[in-house]
């Protein structure tokens, strides 16, 4: 009988302890102290006729509008490699996790994938948060993590493929382009987080040493639809261009506030870093004609590869569907990581990162190549302008993939930018 | 000076979207004292009907100016059906209200993201919106001015419902005691819905006028519901000319602060200066004290 009888003190420090030690064995499994069962228990099972990869996008929630599309793209090309034999004899299998657009879930589901899927690798995320939230859990797992889309730089990462465009291939070489047009002097605006305000600081110092001037700089939080004001100082600016950081549905605030407002393309164009044919489409090509994107693919890249690209995907997801460059660099992707097991003739993640140096893939935008120092790819870059139809056309091109360079150290004066 | 003209005119027009957005609530909320969290999910349906009848109005001026009559009566409608499924058991505890919308406004989302897709959605605006009215330097946006007149518009004619139309007498006696209104022989809870059609309604015509400033989707409503609350509060609850002032106040503070610092700081600082007032002020700009509510 007195085995029974609990203070209620005791009760409680019971209770608390238990609480305590499942808030710590969370903790744990979120910030990377995985016990070495953990990190046996998560290698990859390539023993069967199949092997599973995972796809990690938000097919939910604020950033579902674009990570559906990169999700279809990888679906794609995981069709094509398997209707062409499969990666080592064995077919694909790909296991879908929903990151829901937010960030701890994100961390969750990278973790499901490794743990109990047991994934060869796994491409997906889409915003820089996400990728920061799973970062520790692919490093800690140590398996593979392929992400689609252009970025702010200034990170590396042993098990991270960095397929998007970093900041030499996409900001440094829209600056040169502004700077040819004689477009000297420019007005930042942005959305107020990390990308935006990372590749602002970037663009102020290229300004700085290269005679070029910002007018002004402003932020406006993520999904803020009243610009009236901002619109009001950019006009008021003086200045020759606008270099638009803003993201998602602000653009959409932001084009018609510009349009209604009397500036143009032809008295201030406008290049923007995260606006694809998708959000072209989005927003409304009569807001954004002749404006100004910056990217290293679009749906009109000419090349054989492409035009099987788009028609492919459009076979598979209908006719009016554009492809857009994260998508292009999600479907490349793949075949990437395919070509690297293939070199290494092993699924093994040390065999298939030390084989990943010099692989190279006839893509859609061009012929394109691993670096396996910075797990970068070489990219060329294109600046596009938005045509009538909703398709952007490219107007310039850096001739060549440039080497990826994610700390610019390759560049006197980026030296201060950490 | 022209800076200054240019501001005070982009102040004013986003008081008159506030203002827009906030009138249904002045009457849901200041009147009946339902806290409505799906407000913003009707003018989501003002927006989507502007929508779909462009998709089959091929002029953008014509399905517009159908849109204003058409959102009115839908959202009305499904204001009214809300007020009589669930709302009218709730008169005496409105937290619960609060629960209950906002559970209402998550599942209009998901329907909105099922008819409609996941994607934002934009209508073409008639060409006469799209430009500006240039006068001694400083350019006043067409859909601007649409939107400023479009508010004043309703506040004329809500004022006019409300002090001289025998509803609005009943809509008032109602709100000011319902008992005694309801021995007098007003048939209380039809007017309860009544006022719930004619505040969701509003808030489809704001749905309109917000089409013409930024996307279509189905969380658009939410980006306004605080501001709309906060209008409501601060203008003094049940306040018609409170709100009316609370707009266009806040609408030229926080484009003077966002003109001085960034749109970031200038939230806070509304914000701040928001709570300093309520701290002075609990009752907000105006309070009840007359018989006279408009």
């Amino acid at each position: 009988m007195s085995g029974l009888s609990i203070s209620r003190r005791g009760l409680l420090a019971g209770i608390s302890a238990v609480g305590a030690s499942a808030a710590l064995s969370a903790c744990g499994a979120k910030t990377g102290e995985g016990s070495s069962t953990d990190a046996a228990g998560a290698s990859a099972d390539t023993s069967g006729s199949t092997v599973k990869v995972g796809l990690l996008n938000s097919l939910s929630g604020t950033m579902a509008i674009s990570e559906v599309t990169v999700h279809n793209a990888l679906l794609l090309a995981i069709k094509e490699i398997n209707a062409a034999g499969g990666v080592l004899g064995k077919k694909l299998k790909a296991v879908s996790q929903d990151g829901a657009s937010d960030w701890p879930t994100f961390a969750e589901k990278a973790e499901a994938l490794i743990k109990d899927d047991k994934v060869a690798a796994t491409f997906g995320c889409w915003t820089s948060a996400s990728r920061k939230a799973v970062k520790p859990v692919f490093e800690r797992y140590k398996s593979p993590l392929f992400y689609p889309v252009q970025y702010e730089g200034l990170e590396e990462s042993p098990y991270i493929f960095y397929i998007g465009a970093t900041t030499n291939q996409q900001i440094v070489p829209a600056l040169d382009y502004l700077k040819k047009q004689g477009l000297t002097k420019l007005y930042l605006v942005g959305s107020d987080y990390v990308f935006p305000r990372t590749a602002n600081k970037i663009i102020k110092a290229y300004a700085k040493a290269k005679g070029m001037t910002v007018v002004g700089e402003d932020y406006a939080p993520l999904g803020s639809t009243e610009f009236g004001t901002i619109v009001n100082k950019v006009k008021d600016s003086g200045a020759d261009a606008v270099f638009n950081t803003l993201n998602g549905d602000s653009n959409v605030a932001f084009f018609k506030e510009y349009k209604s407002s009397g500036l143009t393309a032809k008295s201030m164009p406008v290049l923007s870093v995260s606006i694809a044919e998708e959000e072209v489409k989005s927003i409304g090509t009569q807001y954004l004609q002749d404006q100004l994107t910056a990217w290293n693919y679009y749906e009109t890249t000419p090349g054989a590869a492409n035009t099987k690209f788009v028609a492919a995907y459009q076979a598979e997801y209908g006719k009016d569907k554009p492809t857009s460059d994260p998508m292009e660099a999600a479907y490349i992707s793949v075949y990437l990581w395919k070509a690297m097991v293939e070199k290494a003739g092993s699924f093994d993640v040390a065999k298939v990162k030390a084989a990943s140096d010099g692989i190279t893939f006839d893509a859609p935008e061009g012929k394109v190549t691993v670096d396996g120092a910075s797990q970068h790819v070489y990219k060329t870059a294109r600046i596009g302008k938005v045509g009538a139809d909703g398709l952007i056309t490219e107007v310039w091109n850096s001739g060549g993939p440039i080497k990826p360079d994610p700390y610019l150290k390759g560049y006197d004066w980026a030296s201060g930018l950490s | 000076m022209t800076v200054i003209l240019n501001q005070s005119f982009t102040g004013i027009s986003i008081g008159a979207v506030l203002l827009l957005i906030a009138l249904g609530l002045t009457l849901t909320f200041g009147q009946m004292g339902v806290i409505n969290m799906a407000h913003g999910e009707f003018i989501m349906t003002g927006a989507y009907t502007t929508y779909v009848l462009q998709k089959s109005i091929s002029n953008a001026g014509v399905s517009l100016l159908v849109a204003l009559p058409v959102a009115f009566l839908v959202a009305g409608a499904m204001g009214a059906l809300l007020e009589w499924l669930l709302i009218r058991r709730l008169y005496t505890r409105p937290l619960d209200t609060l629960l209950v919308t906002w559970g209402v406004s998550l599942m209009l989302q998901q329907l909105a993201r099922d008819v409609f897709g996941a994607p934002n959605v934009q209508t073409h605006a008639p060409d006469l919106l799209t430009g500006n009215i240039s006068m001694g330097g400083v350019t006043f946006a067409s859909s601007r001015l649409f939107i400023l007149g479009l508010a004043l518009l309703s506040v004329l004619a809500l004022t006019i419902v409300l002090r001289l139309t025998p509803l609005g007498r009943r809509i008032r006696a109602v709100v000011q005691n319902r008992d005694l209104a309801e021995v007098s022989g007003i048939a209380t809870g039809r007017v309860d819905r009544v006022t719930f059609f004619i505040g969701s309604g509003l808030a489809g015509v704001a749905g309109v006028a917000l089409t013409l400033v930024g996307p279509i989707g189905p969380t658009m409503g939410t980006n306004y519901i605080v501001d709309a609350f906060l209008v409501v509060v601060v203008g003094g609850i049940g306040q018609l000319k409170g709100s009316v002032l609370t707009a266009f106040a806040l609408g030229v503070l926080q484009s003077v602060l966002e003109y001085s610092t960034t749109v970031s700081v200038a939230k806070v600082i509304v914000l701040v200066a928001i709570v300093a007032f309520l701290q002075w002020r609990p009752q907000g700009l105006y309070t009840l004290r007359t018989r006279s509510l408009a």
